[in-house]
């Protein structure tokens, strides 16, 4: 039950975060965190996935509403949604039978960073190319995927610290 | 029939992770179209009401600054006056005046509540809506020019395609010829536009100003854009010119919506002569 709580208030904190915070940094006047992404990061591991894809579209429906981008928060995190399992089997060689009790915390700072480095960069590089929507300025769209990665995975790892320590 | 469901139950994973893909590339294909997204916009209710408060919570930074164009916009409006009751009426003759009887715009002040302008379709929301009679294609203005045009309204707030979006196309002239061109935005930087299709015989120099040129429903004629900053020297397709915004776009306050009264005339008009 508190699981499930747990879940709601990570959902709905990130959202916040992301609309009201990290959209307002603009630094240099264009870098932005896109740290909701810890969302697929943070979701159990389950055998059923539809929750999981559900709540990950809904996430990225609502950050749309409010930065009026049509679709493409919600197209970026449920394409990384999907593929989290397969980089999940490659980096953590992870079967079935694990899944209740795979845990981020308790593998190796390697293969977590090379993780979430994937999918940050995966998410990144959709959601910049669809808000770009054309190969115009593509080159703007690389750095941005760069400096915006480093940027999220900077703030995720704090975040994942300092929550820890708390712990 | 067994196939079928075999079928299912072996990708359910993969026709769920389709079947919502499809439903946000759809969302985002309407987005860029100018006002079709009726579903997804930052003009509803809950999300117009969540950024009015924390909007609230930040206009005190900005009173200073907003005090200063405020008082600037009513010394240049007292001049106009001033220069209009300076024209004493020729008693002997017939005075028409045309305002006085025909209103043709109606101005609504409002405030924004949330703007963007770094990505390429750039969006702005204002907390007036359909309850305030704004509708949408009105123009959107300040003291120091245009800012775009309204796209999508709810009760209490209205979604503005701003002029940094890459859809986004006005009618625009220069000051002091009547050449007519359309301004874009190529989606570089927040504070130049891009005038394209003016006449290759057009006198242009650096530092001309650039208004609206009044030949749409939207805008009034003669609202400030900007200066001309580059002229591409050569032969290109459009002669494409870029223009120095005078409005900094990412540092905006209160506006004024437009409205034309004479706008449904126009268009039936239009639509007539047009079969």
């Amino acid at each position: 039950m508190s699981k499930t709580i747990n879940l709601v208030f990570l959902f709905f904190f990130l959202l916040f975060l992301q609309v009201f915070v990290l959209n307002n940094i603009l630094f240099f006047g264009y870098i932005n965190p896109y740290a909701y992404v810890a969302f697929v990061f943070l979701y159990p591991l389950k055998e059923n996935r539809i929750p999981f894809l559900f709540y990950s579209f809904l996430l990225g429906l609502f950050i749309d509403f409010f930065s009026d981008s049509g679709g493409i928060h919600a197209f970026s995190l449920l394409s990384i949604a999907y593929i989290r399992l397969f980089f999940i089997k490659l980096y953590f060689r992870k079967v079935t039978a694990d899944y209740p009790f795979f845990n981020l915390k308790s593998e190796s700072f390697g293969k977590v960073f090379n993780y979430t480095v994937t999918l940050t960069i995966i998410h990144h590089l959709i959601y910049f190319s669809f808000a770009n929507f054309s190969l115009q300025n593509y080159s703007t769209v690389l750095l941005n995927v760069l400096f915006s990665s480093i940027f999220t995975l900077t703030l995720y790892f704090l975040g994942t610290y300092i929550f820890m320590k708390s712990e | 029939m067994q196939q079928l469901i075999f079928f299912f139950q072996k990708f359910k994973y993969f026709l769920f992770f389709l079947f919502l893909q499809l439903i946000a590339l759809t969302l985002t294909f309407n987005n860029l179209t100018f006002h079709k997204s009726k579903f997804v916009n930052s003009a509803n209710t809950i999300t117009g009401g969540l950024y009015a408060s924390s909007s609230n919570l930040s206009e005190y930074m900005n009173l200073k600054s907003e005090n200063i164009l405020l008082s600037k916009e009513n010394a240049r409006l007292k001049n106009i006056l001033e220069k209009n009751s300076a024209v004493r009426p020729v008693l002997d003759s017939v005075l028409i005046d045309s305002i006085k009887y025909h209103q043709e715009y109606t101005f609504t002040d409002a405030k924004i509540i949330n703007n963007s302008y770094t990505k390429q379709f750039n969006f702005i929301t204002v907390n007036k809506g359909k309850n305030q009679g704004i509708d949408k294609e009105m123009a959107v203005i300040n003291s120091k020019g245009i800012i775009g045009i309204t796209d999508n309204s709810s009760a209490g707030y209205t979604r503005v395609q701003s002029i940094l979006n890459r859809n986004s196309k006005i009618n625009a002239r220069l000051k002091n010829s009547n050449y007519f061109g359309s301004l874009g935005w190529d989606g570089t930087h927040y504070n130049t536009a891009q005038l394209s299709d003016i006449p290759r015989q057009a006198p242009l120099k650096i530092g001309d100003t650039i208004e609206t040129g009044g030949k749409s429903t939207i805008f009034p004629e003669g609202i400030l854009i900007g200066t001309i900053s580059k002229i591409n020297k050569g032969n290109t397709a459009d002669n494409e010119v870029d223009i120095t915004l005078f409005n900094d776009m990412s540092n905006l306050g209160f506006v004024y919506i437009i409205k034309n009264l004479d706008k449904k005339e126009i268009k039936t008009l239009e639509i007539n002569s047009n079969e």
